[in-house]
């Protein structure tokens, strides 16, 4: 090689280690920063954590996205996790953590803040909101004692294309583990297939009250909140929908729970129990309730919102949120090619 | 020392290829059954490779009919046809689909997705095509038409023959893109493997489900690639000297050129007005609710920031590989440099999950950081880099080099005052092609970004994908306002008559 080019190799190579080294210098952290695995909306757990940094000097960095995709980073990441409290949007993935040996306990008197029925017996993990599955329907397309009985009538053959669900989210995953806890693996099986024939795929629980608010398809599984929210802010998207509520101990009625918990390799163990009590505490799940979230606050003695349906008269089927089995649901999902 | 420095180049492109191959035999036969040959993978296979054969029929016939008329017809203001063809690449696929699926909800089919994504990837074909028109002879047409051939014929059996490697490239171009094509297709609720693939992504993170999708469709992209040589075969259209070409006599249209001008101004109304004033309309809607000024000023900074150091990260990455292809012509160097150009045949999605593994498990002090990204990055835009540094090497004759030593000039103190001023232009080109790049990267980036890293294009595909589609439409706008430049960029090289 000529030496021009020996000289421009070396060139090179202080280039690309001036640039690593550049990027490198900006993630320094400082101290007193937890961060924060999020999948719940960013609006809601804003919203509750207003104040968290004002009054305690820690500062929060959050890292927003899916819940299994997290779930699923925080095991590969192990011990090595940069994560100090992860805040799940539906129960199994954060039990995914907690299987993984992963959440170090939570100090009891957090426990104590919320109901047992939101948490796990383990103690690793507390509830912080809820939600309820609804069926959303469009009465213009369906009346509504052709609504059916049961979220399981829905993979029948009568639902051939009329029936929106949102498979590749959280959302929908952790509505099949209700079922698969419920009603077995056979049983699962059996209605996930005939809803891969049935269904539309929509990308999110918006999509599927928008394609069944404009008549794209009669029904969608989803949550309640996506409607709630949407009539309390000006009703554009859903306006010709409505929410039929299963009841009834139905897996269509199952409530599911959005999970905190504190990683054990955190390096900053009291800050990030403490953001968990935060979040637990009567303060915070006062201002979900009053937030625009909609969702069902879970602290002992905290009203939800009064647009909302009391979260006692649901009828919701009575389901361990320990009990979730999120790996079973992906390989089930797979097996019948909804994923 | 070139030489290495190439050789880990050449690596590090073909680092996800390995990473698949890897996967492939840690899975072993019994998963690969179980997670390849299944009725879901079949049906993605039928959905992809549709989608692959009819946008790239469609591209070709917009591709060749548009240049056809810009070069050879008497079509009137052909110059600003030509940059009206080129224009809609300023326009992200992902934005166009959005701005379509926004206006039209009933687009979510196969029809649906054929159009949005032809409008926004014929200009893949109209451009190289556009070129060889330029750069053909008319003797050839006007012997042809001299010995009684009709318009038609002359198209059939004189041009199109010559347009074939050009053709068949801009082809190759269509269909890698939409094998790689996430945003606009999630956002069209269309499935094929890169969206199953995300969605694989978001259930299991690295999941064996998501990398052996991620092989079958590596495997689909090394097939085009090798589909395209053999297809392409061996005729030679060049000719001894450059003869002395007459200036072109247009084709006269006649009665026809009305039609003709409908066709095109058609053509630009779905490709381009319409996807802009879908984000004119959505930035109008957007204004009521508040648009939220520092965020997007952030954004912006963060993802010119990122592009700026992606674009220095790989032109530097080109540099070995550019000037070994030149000055140490040989096997090895072609390998190398063809290395590069595999490396980022394969979609993005499979690059980032692939990254993120191998970060993850050897390399956990780098993981979820700005480097890994840049890699990504550097991996996905290098051969933009490598084949104009390659072109400044080309072009910069060895004697001034030659010349210098013998006058006395140290190494170092040449390349300063000759090597890197003639290479100049031709790494600020190539760096101009990587930024823009990466300015509208949205796959690879939403995987890879670290936390609290959010760019132009994530930011536009949160606010999306809640259907906030005038909280979007700013993000969009500024996509489409720094990608413009290079659109202009493009439409007058290939004025000059550069071609391919």
């Amino acid at each position: 090689m000529t030496s021009p080019g020996r000289a421009l190799a070396a060139l090179v190579s202080i280039a690309g280690v001036a640039t690593s080294l550049a990027a490198c210098g900006s993630d320094a952290s400082g101290a007193e920063k937890l961060t924060v695995y999020s999948a719940q909306h960013e609006s809601l757990v804003r919203a509750m954590l207003e104040g968290f940094t004002e009054e305690t000097g820690i500062a929060l960095e959050f890292r927003d996205a899916n819940d299994s995709e997290l779930a699923n980073q925080i095991v590969q990441e192990g011990e090595a996790s940069p994560a100090d409290v992860f805040l799940t949007e539906n129960s199994p993935s954060i039990d995914v953590v907690d299987k993984a040996g992963l959440l170090a306990p939570l100090d009891p008197s957090t426990l104590e803040q919320v109901g047992e029925q939101y948490r796990p017996e383990s103690g690793t993990w507390v509830g912080f909101a809820a939600r309820s599955t609804v069926l959303i329907y469009n009465p213009a397309e369906i009346s509504e004692d052709e609504l059916p009985g049961s979220m399981l009538d829905l993979a029948g053959p009568e639902w051939q294309g009329r029936v929106g669900i949102a498979a590749g989210g959280a959302d929908f995953q952790a509505i099949v583990s209700a079922v698969l806890a419920l009603q077995g693996e056979d049983a699962t099986r059996e209605w996930l297939t005939g809803l891969e024939r049935n269904s539309e795929i929509y990308a999110s629980n918006t999509a599927i009250m928008k394609a069944v608010d404009e008549g794209e398809v009669p029904v969608g599984i989803t949550y309640h909140y996506y409607w709630y929210r949407d009539q309390a802010e000006n009703g554009l998207i859903g306006d010709d929908a409505k929410l039929h509520y299963f009841g009834n101990q139905d897996p269509g009625a199952f409530v599911s729970i959005s999970g905190a918990g504190v990683l054990a390799s955190s390096d900053q163990p009291e800050e990030a129990q403490r953001l968990v009590a935060y979040l637990t505490a009567e303060a915070a799940q006062e201002k979900l309730a009053e937030s625009s979230a909609l969702e069902y606050a879970v602290g002992t003695g905290v009203a939800s919102a009064e647009a909302l349906p009391p979260l006692e008269s649901l009828g919701a089927p009575a389901v361990d949120p320990g009990s979730l089995n999120a790996p079973q649901v992906t390989e089930l999902m797979q097996e019948v090619g909804l994923l | 020392m070139t030489l290495a420095l190439a050789i880990c180049v050449a690596a590090l492109a073909l680092l996800p290829l390995g990473y698949i191959a890897a996967a492939t035999v840690d899975v072993g036969w019994a998963g690969v059954r179980e997670l390849v040959f299944r009725p879901r993978v079949g049906e993605l296979l039928w959905n992809t490779s549709r989608l692959v054969l009819g946008t790239v029929a469609v591209c070709a016939v917009l591709g060749v009919s548009a240049a056809w008329l810009a070069e050879r017809s008497s079509v009137p203001g052909r110059r600003l046809w030509h940059v009206l063809m080129v224009a809609p690449l300023a326009v992200p696929a992902f934005v166009n689909s959005y701005a379509w699926i926004s206006l039209l909800p009933g687009l979510d089919t196969y029809a649906g997705a054929l159009l949005v994504v032809s409008l926004s990837y014929f200009p893949f074909v109209y451009l190289p095509v556009a070129a060889t028109f330029r750069g053909l002879d008319p003797a050839l047409e006007d012997t042809a038409r001299g010995l009684g051939l009709s318009s038609w014929a002359v198209f059939r059996r004189v041009q199109l023959p010559q347009l074939r490697v050009a053709l068949l490239g801009g082809s190759l171009l269509v269909a890698l893109h939409l094998l790689a094509e996430f945003g606009a297709l999630q956002m069209l609720r269309y499935p094929t493997f890169t969206t199953a693939i995300y969605d694989q992504y978001r259930a299991t993170f690295n999941g064996a489900g998501a990398t052996m999708l991620a092989g079958v469709l590596v495997v689909l992209c090394l097939g085009l690639l090798l589909a395209e040589l053999r297809l392409r075969g061996r005729h030679g259209y060049a000719r001894t000297g450059a003869g002395a070409a007459r200036p072109v006599r247009p084709v006269r249209l006649g009665a026809l050129t009305v039609p003709a001008l409908a066709a095109l101004a058609a053509l630009v109304g779905l490709a381009l007005v319409v996807p802009l004033g879908s984000l004119a309309y959505w930035m109008a809607a957007g204004a009521s609710s508040g648009l939220d000024g520092s965020a997007l000023m952030a954004t912006t900074g963060t993802t010119l920031g990122l592009a700026a150091a992606a674009a220095a990260v790989a032109t530097a990455m080109a540099l070995p590989t550019g000037w070994l292809a030149v000055r140490a012509r040989g096997r090895v160097a072609t390998l190398l440099e063809r290395s590069t150009y595999l490396g980022s045949a394969v979609p993005g999605i499979v690059v980032a999950l692939a990254l993120v593994t191998l970060s993850i498990r050897a390399t956990p002090w780098l993981y979820q950081t700005v480097p890994v990204l840049l890699a990504a990055y550097a991996i996905l835009f290098l051969p933009r880099a490598v084949v104009t540094v390659r072109a400044a090497v080309e072009q910069s004759p060895p004697v001034y080099d030659d010349v210098a030593a013998s006058l006395g000039a140290s190494a170092p103190d040449r390349l300063r005052r000759i090597t890197l001023p003639l290479l100049a232009p031709g790494i600020g080109a190539g760096a101009a092609l990587v930024f823009l790049a990466v300015v509208t990267e949205l796959t690879a980036t939403l995987l890879l970004a670290p936390t609290g890293t959010t760019t132009l294009a994530t930011a536009f595909w949160s606010a999306s994908s809640a259907l906030e589609y005038g909280a979007a439409a700013p993000y969009a706008v500024v996509m489409v306002l720094l990608s413009a430049p290079a659109t202009v960029l493009l439409s007058r090289n290939a004025r000059r008559g550069l071609t391919p």
